[in-house]
């Protein structure tokens, strides 16, 4: 590796030595993943945190250019590996797009169920995590309990617990059983009353609502200007969601039938845009994925079964397209481009963890050294999201 | 606000700035409605995208650059969406490959100061008068931009090896040394791969 830079020329520690700097990550344990901070400080105040990111960048995009379109899919589990099939599903939207693919609609109802679930079991990892970055270990073992059901049952929709590499261009890997279903749908009576337990355990814990409310809040213009998305963006006020406002797959079929009410941060504690708006937002983004998850399992039975892949012929497709999906870091978006060769002549993949670490210097300054961890855990970054 | 409209609005207010609207279509084109900005007027255009109150673009969600290495072009490509009117509209500019340089539009959208920085890291586009263009992916003293299409890898970085030798090579320098003996007394249990015997051991 380079030297380490500490300062930047001309923005080094101030003369008077009122100022310290320090080295944050990047193995430290609540940096979520490999990232480094260059912690300027007064005592206990920050004047500035500086992300140094890329230590777990491997070139995503470049490999992209290097295997056929089908073939890059299982890459795609890698850009988030907390919530791998969101990235499968926007890999395939957008070159289902550039292609102009057909995709069954079992196929469609089948991503949405996987992504639910798989926007469940990151939600588990996103609050556990934040809470035991306070110091709250309990919930983060309850949280992973969870989160191992929903493993489980990707493990018998797909084979594989983490990196699933389950959807395909033109629709998805296998078909769902009668019995995974059922068990699916056990799984969701189990978690509501978990939801609401969780509530009780953490969300509306006095010490833990103390911590966090009021905390590096992000106004909705802060929000939007630096590009926050999804949960990070809601939070802020902001009622936007791919899911109900750029439906894709069948959320325009499910969203309605459910009564869809886009969840937004509303201060309830604190400050509209706090940290705990954030934390409390997820937590209600668990109930609706049980909402769509229910109304989901309950469409797909109007769907042939086995009719759930068209793969494509020969796919050589020609010019660009655009492709956005609501992952549980936000609105990912993958932008491919085609110039009629057996590869993407060009793929980029946008992602929430990576706007959001762009707020990150912004955002901390005049805060606490340990409320920086809270700041990260509550925008919920992957490292591996960012660097891709 | 339909893709066309928007186009329109923007000539009225920059004239040929904008040009080569193109619709989206469903063969060898672009799929999302896009037009051409002049590289010159990309800070102006930007800015007129976000404050006009009929488009109110307040959302660059992607910013891409792509080498087209035959056209000696690098093509910069800004997604924009609008949170206030729910449209959606793509912008591309052509820079030349061999100095692409373009104003920075960190100051009308702050989340480009990490999408641009990170442009310049992989494909060396120079973003003028951005506030911080440092390398963002790669290692500081990294040399060239590797997501160029013309970029070779260097055998190593500081020492470090940038590739390995195939396992599969190794293994089979592994047969030659301890497999293909058919005689001889050293060819023994040459199908355990396990730790060397000690000598003396039968």
């Amino acid at each position: 590796m380079s030297e380490l830079i500490f300062a930047r020329e001309g923005q080094g520690a101030a003369d008077d030595d009122s100022e310290m700097i320090l080295n944050m990550g990047p193995q430290h344990p609540s940096t979520h993943g490999v990232i480094r901070f260059i912690v300027r400080t007064d005592g206990e105040i920050m004047s500035s945190a500086e992300p140094d990111i890329g230590y777990l960048h491997r070139a995503i995009e470049h490999i992209a250019e290097k295997c056929t379109y089908e073939g890059f899919m299982p890459y795609t589990d890698r850009v988030d590996y907390v919530c791998a099939m969101t990235a499968n599903h926007v890999w395939a939207t957008a070159v289902e797009k550039l292609g102009q693919l057909p995709v069954p609609p079992r196929a469609h109802y089948l991503r949405v169920i996987s992504d639910e679930l798989n926007r469940i079991s990151s939600h588990c990892i996103a609050l556990g995590a934040m809470a035991m970055d306070l110091g709250a270990v309990t919930p983060f073992p309850y949280a992973l309990r969870e989160r191992e059901y929903v493993n489980d049952l990707m493990e018998e929709l797909c084979g594989a617990r983490l990196t699933y590499n389950y959807h395909r261009v033109g629709g998805v890997g296998w078909d769902m059983t009668d019995a995974w279903r059922d068990k699916t749908l056990k799984f969701l009576d189990h978690f509501e009353p978990v939801i609401a337990e969780f509530d009780r355990l953490i969300t509306t814990n006095e010490i833990f609502v103390g911590r966090l409310a009021g905390l590096a809040a992000i106004s909705a213009d802060q929000a939007i200007a630096y590009g926050l998305v999804g949960p990070n963006l809601r939070a802020s006020g902001v009622a936007f969601d791919v899911r109900a406002d750029l439906p894709y797959a069948v959320y325009a079929d499910i969203l309605p039938k459910i009564g869809w009410q886009t969840p937004v941060g509303r201060g309830a504690m604190g400050t509209v845009g706090d940290a705990w708006d954030r934390f409390a937002l997820r937590v209600e983004e668990w109930r609706w994925s049980v909402r769509i998850l229910r109304e989901a399992l309950d469409q797909i039975q109007q769907t042939p079964r086995g009719e759930f892949l068209i793969a494509p012929k020969r796919l050589r497709p020609k010019g660009d397209a655009l492709a956005r999906v609501e992952a549980a870091r936000g609105d990912m978006a993958c932008y491919v481009v085609g110039d009629g060769g057996p590869h993407a002549y060009r793929a980029r993949f946008r992602t929430g963890s990576f706007n959001a670490m762009g707020l990150v210097r912004e955002k901390s300054r005049g805060l606490m050294v340990a409320d920086l961890v809270a700041l990260i855990a509550s925008l919920d970054v992957v490292a591996p999201e960012i660097d891709r | 606000m339909q893709a066309r409209e928007i186009f329109d609005t923007l000539v009225r207010l920059v004239g040929d700035a904008v040009f080569s609207f193109e619709e989206a279509v469903a063969k060898d084109g672009p799929r999302d409605a896009c037009f051409r900005v002049r590289a010159d007027s990309v800070a102006l255009v930007m800015a007129h995208l976000r404050d006009e109150p009929a488009l109110r673009f307040d959302f660059l969600q992607n910013l891409t650059a792509v080498d087209w290495i035959k056209r000696d072009v690098i093509e910069l490509v800004y997604h924009l969406y609008s949170y206030p009117h729910r449209h959606t509209i793509c912008v591309k500019t052509d820079l030349p490959r061999g100095a692409p340089r373009v104003a920075t539009v960190a100051r009308v959208w702050p989340t480009a100061d990490w999408l641009e920085r990170e442009q310049y890291d992989l494909l060396g586009v120079v973003f003028e008068g951005h506030p911080d263009l440092r390398r963002l992916l790669m290692p500081d003293d990294w040399i060239g931009h590797p997501m160029r299409k013309d970029f070779r890898e260097p055998k190593s970085y500081r020492g470090m090896l940038t590739s390995r030798p195939s396992p599969m090579d190794l293994l089979q320098t592994y047969d030659r040394a301890h497999v293909a003996k058919p005689t001889g007394a050293t060819a023994a249990s040459p199908t355990e791969p396990g730790p060397a015997k000690p000598e003396g051991a039968t």
